[in-house]
């Protein structure tokens, strides 16, 4: 997967997890929580998709690494990259 | 003669049936025969027929509260704010800590668990794929809980887990909490998103008991000769109850006075009725709203179109009803929208409860060949009747483990 394509994919797990969001004009460096109704429940099920749909798995002590777009972009590469 | 601070009254109807979303839509598919029975299909079990609901749960929740709640929460939580709409009460109006949510439940988790174990099977069953979100969709309160985060209620909730008297207990509960003086105005009946778990299907097969027809809007027929079953159904009613003084003093429309009640068990059988411990049941009503048996008018049964339940259960209406029998009305919900298991009883009542202003007891369906030990005198079948006067009615709700629950609701005289 290309950087935009793990990017789209990141998106398209967020718009499930909060529906009511509009996840179409995100600031990729600016703190998801930020611009997002986003808890900590959400981020529980953002790892549990990542998972489910890309067999990543993301250690708790990781969870800050994807605090904006643009950070799990680049924590998520290495993992997605032969994906 | 009690206060009126002691005098419990409905004010606000919210539900959602199989044959409509609000008393109106329902009241009137009662009177004019529309079933909400309808052909159904459910993983593992295959095809059967169910009271399926279409109310929007968008109505009330936004889409992230659908996808992390429960249908039983979903269900609550839609008929929770039609029933304040209905009684002309906002919350912001209202003191939160004041208010309780008390909702009867046959069961609640079946649902989340068989979907999370789907939703396994394709991961080989690693448990690490299984959801945070199971423990919280599956605690007991979790549909009366719903409520409150939506509502913002900050008063006491809880689940009654009843079975199939379940919808009649959380009116109880209701009731006994503003007689207790925790709340100030009680939310409370029942609901069920049974329909959602293939096991409810499945066991009532195995057990014989779950009905079939080759059209889904006659599966549901209690008292005919021909009934086979219990027709599944989701479905949820709840009430805003208050006292009497309260709903004089802000001019709140009533639907009636809940005046009597007794819930009781059977201590006999996990599964089959016991005709003589629901008789007791329906006298102590009876007597606790300070009546006699031939002060009822209209009695709405349990019957769920079992071969063995519907012959009980008019046993047991013979015996209390003595000579009686001849002038009370007797109807049957569930024929019009199957059995919605911890909605039931409260449904049901809902579906009754403008007889006291319309004059009109509504049928019971599908009767088309009338069992004999189910041929009570004034069993109303095929088509609504007006009658003299309905100032007093019975409810009877029944369930599994033995547990039975009945309520008398008169026409409120302030």
């Amino acid at each position: 997967m290309t950087r935009a394509e793990i990017g789209e994919a990141i998106v398209e797990i967020i718009e499930d997890i909060v529906p009511d969001e509009d996840c179409s004009k995100l600031n990729p460096d600016e703190a998801l929580r930020e611009q997002l109704e986003l808890d900590s429940m959400d981020f529980l099920d953002i790892v549990m998709e990542l998972r489910k749909k890309y067999g990543v798995e993301v250690p708790e002590a990781d969870y800050p690494k994807l605090a904006t777009l643009n950070s799990c972009i680049e924590y998520l590469t290495p993992q997605l990259a032969s994906k | 003669m009690k206060a009126n601070s002691e005098r419990i009254v409905i004010t606000g109807v919210g539900l959602t049936a199989p044959n409509g979303n609000c008393l109106a839509e329902f009241r009137a598919n009662l009177l004019s025969g529309v079933s909400g029975v309808r052909p159904y299909n459910i993983r593992y079990f295959g095809d059967t027929h169910a009271g399926v609901c279409t109310f929007d749960p968008q109505k009330y929740q936004k889409r992230k509260e659908v996808r992390i709640g429960t249908r039983a929460g979903s269900i609550s939580v839609y008929c929770a704010n039609e029933a304040l709409a209905d009684a002309g009460l906002r919350m912001a109006d209202l003191d939160p800590a004041r208010v309780g949510v008390f909702v009867g439940i046959t069961e609640h988790g079946n649902v989340e668990t068989e979907n999370e174990i789907f939703e396994l099977a394709k991961y080989n069953y690693d448990v690490k794929y299984w959801t945070h979100h199971h423990n919280a969709r599956t605690v007991a309160n979790s549909p009366a809980g719903e409520v409150t985060i939506n509502l913002g209620i900050t008063g006491p909730h809880y689940t009654v887990g009843a079975a199939c008297a379940a919808g009649n207990l959380g009116c109880v509960n209701g009731l006994q909490q503003l007689l207790l003086g925790e709340v100030d105005l009680a939310i409370a009946g029942g609901v069920s998103e049974s329909i959602h778990t293939f096991g409810i299907f499945a066991a009532f097969a195995s057990q014989n008991a779950l009905a079939s027809h080759v059209d889904s809007t006659k599966a549901s027929r209690p008292f005919d000769k021909a009934r086979n079953g219990i027709v599944v159904s989701e479905g949820g009613a709840l009430f805003t109850l208050e006292r009497l003084d309260r709903a004089l003093a802000r001019g709140a429309k009533i639907y009636g006075e809940i005046t009597g009640y007794c819930y009781n068990s059977d201590a006999t059988d996990m599964v089959l009725p016991n005709p003589e411990r629901q008789a007791e049941c329906m006298l102590r009503a009876i007597a606790r709203a300070g009546l006699e048996p031939k002060d009822i008018d209209l009695v709405n049964t349990h019957a769920t179109g079992t071969p063995a339940g519907d012959v009980m259960e008019c046993r047991a209406l013979r015996q209390v009803f003595g000579d009686a029998i001849e002038r009370v009305y007797v109807n049957n919900t569930k024929s019009f929208i199957g059995h919605c298991m911890g909605a039931a009883g409260a449904l049901e009542l809902a579906g009754n409860l403008p007889s006291f202003t319309d004059g009109i007891i509504h049928p019971t369906m599908n009767v088309d060949d009338l069992e004999p030990d189910c041929a009570l005198p004034r069993l109303l079948i095929g088509a609504p009747q007006r009658v003299d006067k309905v100032d007093t009615m019975l409810n009877n709700s029944f369930g599994m483990v033995g547990i039975n629950c009945v309520l008398i609701v008169s026409r409120c005289r302030p």
